[in-house]
């Protein structure tokens, strides 16, 4: 049994071997779940994702503020870590054996890092599509990740789509004004839609050239995660889109 | 045994519509071996019983979880041991998942469902009583109660109606306009004066709940896809009927199962409730063909479908607090603005003890109706196997929701299955029916009683002759005055399964999931 769990991990880095954890390629969002759903954000168990944090901080009065969807093997989460130390962020990834993988990255780098570093990620399985209520509160985001999301080109599967005008309503829930919603692609097609989704939304506005400048974050959206990493590599042309959640009453 | 094998298959015929549906009905009569152990007749399973059951475990367990969720231990006077049922895993000493397990289910067969579904009978009565409308399956029954006779509906819309089942009917506040819709596709609304189809709309799927504005501006539907459409009902008027007119695409509870719609009583949001425990509040827009964007809250705390949601209105309150019934025995009380649960009422220990022919009490049940009373902290919840009604009291200053009071209903196996208050008179109108009842070529079954409210100390039910319209109005509801007693209890048990079957996720093993995972063809291994 040990040997068998050891051997899922590299030797030379302690990391677990993401060949161990492939899964398919596609999920669909549609069936439903086998995973454990909290009723409501209050009944998630924080100090089960972010056990040194809560030690640390027992008012327990910290957030989660990032979420990354659809995180895939979680190399944005990990960059993001280190970025902003002080803030919990989690990613939602609906495949089992992915999430298991991005588990066991994360532990593993908590016990290899001797500055105690990446105790504020963690990952979650779940259908982003269907449960964003029931883990994040209103306004409770700062900043929301979309990145290299599943394209699903055919017409009658667009409703699958990750990004699309009634999902943005729950986007817009649970980011408070002034938050980031971040999405690149490297498929043309889905690029443009969710710039038009964002666009025709009256609660998001897009980012000026300027504040894109000088965010950090965007530079890591084509070079953190593997999604976007094998993009590089191929030399891929990549579309983004980077929206601001307005005030609004409607 | 041959009287055993004869109930199994009476089961199954009775039962059918919900287990063909999951392919179940093969697999549960593959277990007649085991019947002799079932009824207690022998102590132990034969091995023929076992290997049987083996083989139902392996190929379609979920199929032991209709077992598991029946709740039945007997079925028209054959009792069958449901302990003993619990029991053949271990006596056969077969693995099995727990029943705990019995939960969870793939959407998107959303669609693809059996054309006669069983529909439960609805009820809508006038705010101001001046008529009363009820269905049974694609059936629209009025009647006039300032006339006293019934209406004729006058459908000049050329878009035909079919004979599919219709899921929701209601008047508008004001009761000038009256609505219809559901598994035809079609959302009609008509004059609550002339009874005349004003508008038709063609919705690309079945749909399962509406609600009109209080100003009579604007009708929204909800499809089986959990997506709410509204369209603008200004410029309708007596004079002409508009054919047929689109939806234009609201909100979307991303596919599940919408099971209820109503505006706040101040008309500022619009509230939608699922199939996923989850009652979503939206402001509801100046523009609303531009969408429904801002949330105000979700009303999170149900663990299990939800049925029905429901304002208590008192004089004073123009916001009014929200209530809501699920399939996980409990009435919540909402503060909508904050999302906040105020309090949660149990019903199931209540109406447990009274639900007829049960030798134990269930352990869940399902809150299929509620109504606020007018202008009273009262609200009256029909429970499914309940013949009765459970009256729930509010104390709005306390945050609580408790029982008041539990009226049975004398005589008659009288189930409602859907209710309806005026509130000009505050007489609770119920009707208990279903249509399409498997192994009946009827096409369906109604019967109405009335209950009076007027007394928060007595809430009598009246007799058929004491009903406003008397036994015209009971002809023209019900179709035919005098209703078996057999056919009644059939037709709520069937609306029970087929309640069920809708709205409960399916269960699926871990053998099973890991079976479905490894049959698909788009799955890499190494
Ligand atoms: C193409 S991958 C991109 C992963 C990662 N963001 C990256 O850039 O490397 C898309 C991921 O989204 C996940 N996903 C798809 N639909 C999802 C949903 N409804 N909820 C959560 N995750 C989802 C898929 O399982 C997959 O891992």
């Amino acid at each position: 049994m040990d040997s068998e769990t050891k051997s899922t991990f590299s030797k030379s880095t302690g990391l677990p071997r993401k060949r161990f954890y492939r899964a398919r390629a596609h999920s669909n969002p549609l069936s439903d779940s086998h995973f454990p759903i909290p009723i409501a954000p209050s009944h998630v168990d924080f100090s089960l994702h972010f056990p040194k944090v809560i030690e640390a901080d027992n008012k327990i009065s910290k957030k989660i503020e990032f979420a990354d969807i659809g995180c895939g093997f979680g190399g944005l989460l990990i960059s993001l870590s280190t970025l902003f130390p002080d803030t919990l962020m989690i990613g939602m990834e609906l495949r089992d054996k992915v999430t298991e993988y991005v588990k066991e990255r994360i532990l593993a780098l908590r016990k290899t890092s001797s500055e105690g570093q990446y105790e504020n990620i963690s990952v979650v399985r779940t259908n982003s599509m269907k449960y964003i209520p029931n883990y994040f509160e209103k306004g409770q985001l700062s900043k929301m990740f979309f990145l290299f999301p599943d394209p699903h080109f055919k017409e009658k599967n667009h409703r699958r789509r990750v990004i699309s005008t009634h999902l943005l309503d729950e986007y817009a829930y649970v980011l408070r004004a002034g938050g980031i919603i971040y999405t690149i692609t490297d498929v043309e097609e889905l690029g443009e839609w969710m710039k038009a989704c964002l666009e025709k939304h009256p609660m998001f506005e897009s980012l000026t050239q300027e504040e894109l400048d000088l965010d950090p974050v965007v530079e890591l959206l084509c070079s953190a995660t593997e999604e976007g990493q094998k993009v590089a590599r191929n030399g891929g042309q990549t579309f983004r889109a980077i929206f601001r959640r307005i005030a609004y009453a409607s | 045994m041959v009287y055993a094998l004869v109930v199994l298959i009476l089961t199954t015929v009775l039962y059918g519509g919900a287990m063909a549906q999951s392919g179940c009905s093969d697999a549960l009569t593959s277990l007649f071996p085991c019947l002799g152990y079932l009824t207690g007749g022998s102590s132990s399973p034969t091995s023929n019983c076992c290997d049987q059951f083996l083989t139902v475990v392996h190929s379609s367990p979920e199929c032991l979880c209709m077992v598991v969720n029946s709740k039945e231990n007997s079925f028209s006077g054959f009792s069958f041991n449901r302990t003993l049922a619990l029991n053949l895993p271990t006596v056969c000493n077969v693995q099995t998942p727990s029943p705990s397990h019995c939960k969870e289910s793939n959407i998107e067969e959303g669609e693809n469902q059996n054309k006669l579904e069983v529909a439960p009978a609805l009820i809508s009565v006038h705010p101001s009583q001046k008529s009363v409308a009820v269905t049974v399956g694609s059936d629209l029954r009025v009647f006039d109660l300032i006339e006293k006779c019934p209406v004729t509906l006058v459908d000049e819309s050329d878009v035909p109606s079919r004979k599919e089942s219709i899921r929701a009917i209601r008047y508008s506040a004001s009761g000038k306009l009256f609505v219809s819709a559901g598994d035809d596709k079609l959302v009609k609304i008509w004059s609550a004066e002339s009874w005349r189809c004003l508008i038709t709309v063609c919705s690309e799927k079945r749909v399962s709940a509406v609600a009109i504005s209080s100003d009579d501006l604007h009708a929204c539907y909800a499809d089986k896809f959990g997506v709410v459409w509204v369209v603008e009902l200004d410029g309708i008027n007596e004079g002409e009927v508009v054919a047929s007119k689109k939806g234009a695409s609201l909100l979307s509870h991303y596919c599940s199962i919408i099971t209820s719609l109503e505006y706040s009583p101040d008309g500022r949001y619009i509230l939608s409730a699922d199939r996923d425990f989850k009652i979503r509040v939206t402001v509801f827009p100046k523009k609303p063909l531009e969408g429904a964007h801002e949330i105000q809250s979700f009303c999170l705390g149900h663990t299990e479908f939800i049925t029905c949601i429901a304002f208590i209105s008192t004089p004073e309150l123009t916001q009014g607090y929200l209530m809501s019934g699920s399939g996980d025995s409990t009435v919540r009380l909402w503060d909508i603005t904050s999302g906040s649960l105020l309090d949660t009422c149990e019903v199931s220990t209540m109406a447990g003890h009274l639900v007829s022919n049960e030798t134990e009490p269930p352990t869940q049940v399902t809150v299929t109706d509620i109504c606020g009373i007018p202008n009273s902290s009262f609200a009256a919840v029909a429970i499914q196997s309940f013949q009765g009604i459970l009256l729930l009291s509010c104390d709005l200053s306390a945050h609580t929701l408790s029982i008041t009071k539990v009226i049975k209903i004398p005589g008659e196996s009288f189930i409602p299955t859907s209710i309806s208050v005026s509130t000009s008179t505050k007489l609770l109108w119920m009707v208990s029916g279903a249509s399409n009842l498997p192994g009946s070529n009827h096409p369906g079954f109604s019967r109405v009683r009335v209950m009076s409210c007027t007394d928060t100390e007595s809430f009598p039910i009246l007799e058929d002759e004491q009903i406003p319209g008397g036994t015209k109005l009971l002809e023209q509801l019900q179709g035919k005055v005098a209703i078996e007693e057999s056919v009644m209890s059939a037709a709520a048990e069937a609306v029970r399964a087929a309640m069920s079957s809708l709205l409960m996720k399916k269960q699926y093993s871990e053998e099973k999931r890991e079976f479905r995972k490894r049959t698909r063809n788009d799955k890499k291994t190494t």
